[in-house]
């Protein structure tokens, strides 16, 4: 089983070392991010005053929130790369497992999101005085929770590409944004309307992203938040697998596995 | 022990049967082809054999292991399959493509195997090559070391020679015949190529939608419906609907 799982990390690192393309856009897409709203902050503070003690937790966010889109990106795209390269009837034809698959696809999203977000985090203390690591052996439960959100999602995601093709293979991005809103990502939860609000307490980030500003704000870590956020993930990531195993599972009997595309 | 045992297997695609109650089995050392045109259910029953598509009804046993059970992955370990269906990732090097499969059957000394199967397929030159950049010929060679990677006792190939000339196919050929005799392994192959099918197979089943309309050795087939060689038959058989066991059109 181990030998198994290692040989997809080593096909998808081998895969990803000799890819310039895919390292660069790695760490692209959150350098601009962090860019962006770390002067978009600055600028802010120069306007509103010493006074806007809030906005100190928006780089915070910005990074966590990257954290938990790489890690669906990472996990998403690995397991795409396989049904690009029309390589994935010979793995379920191996004796490897769907399970065994995903978690070597599972710690290949760990790394790449952990080399993802090495300049930004560099960039965020050295150019906007924001050091990610401030906010303590808490920072770690927040990423593992966000990280286990994403991978809920992108397990739904892949399902839905097994079944209805590579027509559908825009899920995970569209999924996580459209959920975004209602994550107390920027803002606090009480912010959104009564309804909304609902739809956030059921989201694993809202508990995250709120824990966040209060150990930045109030320097406080409230254990209640991460234990939420870690409860309603484990819901997330059964339903994800489920949902996942459930399509797969019709992708077999409707023969699509073969020539898996459009 | 029979190497596959298939029984009334039956696929239906929206209410359409692509393979209508098949059933056969495959020993151990013998060499079986599934012939017919397209769309005949062959490709389908391929898939189902080897997991890929779950049958509507029927069973299949592969190497004495219940495929729709827990124990597939344990057969799955001492089967292989090619298909022009799938490919390997063409950014990996060829060698890299067969260490990712050698660990994922767990193949013994991994590089000795890719090693003396790159020099049985003549692929030694091609091992740091990436897979991308070979020819038609030299994919399907590598595809063939991929499907001999854990030594099979059970290889399945769909049209193992489609995209070769006529003097690798040749030589590929050779090779498999090669392999079965000196591992006792059984190969089920789908084909059109009815001199590779002559060739390589003791036996074939003739496909027609769906169904196996018969099953007998080459040389049984061609005496039996009274034609030339295998080619006729299976035109024969396409075009004007052959497939009664007991009878030997004209």
């Amino acid at each position: 089983m181990t030998g198994r799982i290692l040989a997809i990390v080593l096909r998808q690192w081998r895969l990803f070392s000799g890819s310039w393309p895919r390292i660069a856009d790695l760490a692209y897409w959150p350098i601009v991010q962090i860019l962006l709203w770390g002067f978009l902050q600055i600028h802010i503070f120069r306007e509103a005053g010493p006074g806007a003690v809030v906005l100190s937790a928006l780089l915070g966010a910005i990074l966590l929130w990257d954290i938990a889109w790489r890690g669906q990106l990472s996990l998403s795209l690995a397991f795409f790369e396989e049904i690009w390269s029309r390589n994935l009837g010979h793995l379920l034809v191996s004796p490897l497992r769907p399970t065994e698959l995903i978690g070597g696809l599972m710690i290949v999203s760990l790394v790449k999101t952990g080399v993802a977000m090495v300049p930004a985090v560099a960039i965020a203390a050295f150019a906007f005085d924001f050091n990610l690591f401030s906010l303590g052996p808490a920072l770690y439960l927040f990423m593992i929770a966000l990280v286990l959100f994403a991978w809920s999602i992108s397990l739904a995601a892949m399902g839905l590409v097994v079944r209805y093709g590579q027509g559908a293979q825009e899920m995970p991005w569209a999924i996580m944004l459209g959920l975004a809103p209602f994550c107390a990502i920027y803002y606090p939860l009480e912010v959104l309307p009564a309804v909304f609000r609902w739809v956030g307490a059921g989201l694993p980030p809202s508990y995250i992203f709120e824990g966040m500003r209060d150990v930045v704000v109030q320097g406080t870590v409230d254990l209640r938040l991460i234990a939420a956020a870690f409860a309603l993930d484990a819901l997330w990531l059964a339903a994800g697998a489920g949902v996942f195993f459930a399509l797969l599972g019709s992708a077999r009997r409707r023969g699509m596995l073969l020539q898996i595309g459009e | 022990m029979s190497a596959i045992v298939v029984e009334n297997l039956v696929k239906r695609f929206a209410g359409l049967d692509a393979v209508a109650g098949v059933s056969f089995t495959v020993e151990r050392g013998q060499t079986v082809a599934l012939l017919g045109g397209n769309g005949a259910g062959k490709t389908t029953t391929i898939a189902m054999i080897l997991g890929l598509i779950t049958p509507t009804a029927g069973r299949v046993s592969v190497l004495g292991c219940d495929m729709g059970a827990r124990g597939a992955s344990a057969a799955r370990a001492r089967m292989n399959f090619q298909s022009p269906y799938v490919d390997l990732p063409k950014r990996l090097t060829v060698r890299q493509n067969l260490d990712v499969y050698a660990r994922l059957y767990s193949a013994p000394r991994p590089a000795e195997r890719i090693a003396a199967l790159a020099e049985q397929l003549a692929l030694t030159e091609f091992l740091d090559r990436r897979t991308g950049s070979l020819s038609a010929g030299q994919a399907t060679r590598v595809g063939l070391a991929k499907a001999l990677i854990n030594d099979p006792e059970l290889l399945l190939l769909d049209e193992p020679t489609a995209s070769l000339d006529p003097d690798t196919a040749d030589w590929v050929r050779s090779m498999l015949e090669a392999y079965r005799n000196e591992h006792g392994a059984a190969i089920l192959l789908a084909s059109h190529n009815m001199a590779e099918v002559e060739r390589l197979a003791g036996r074939v089943l003739m496909m027609k939608k769906g169904r196996i309309v018969d099953d007998a050795a080459p040389r049984e087939l061609i005496a039996r419906y009274g034609r030339a060689n295998l080619e006729e038959v299976f035109l024969h058989i396409a075009r004007e609907g052959g497939g009664e066991r007991t009878g030997a059109p004209q």
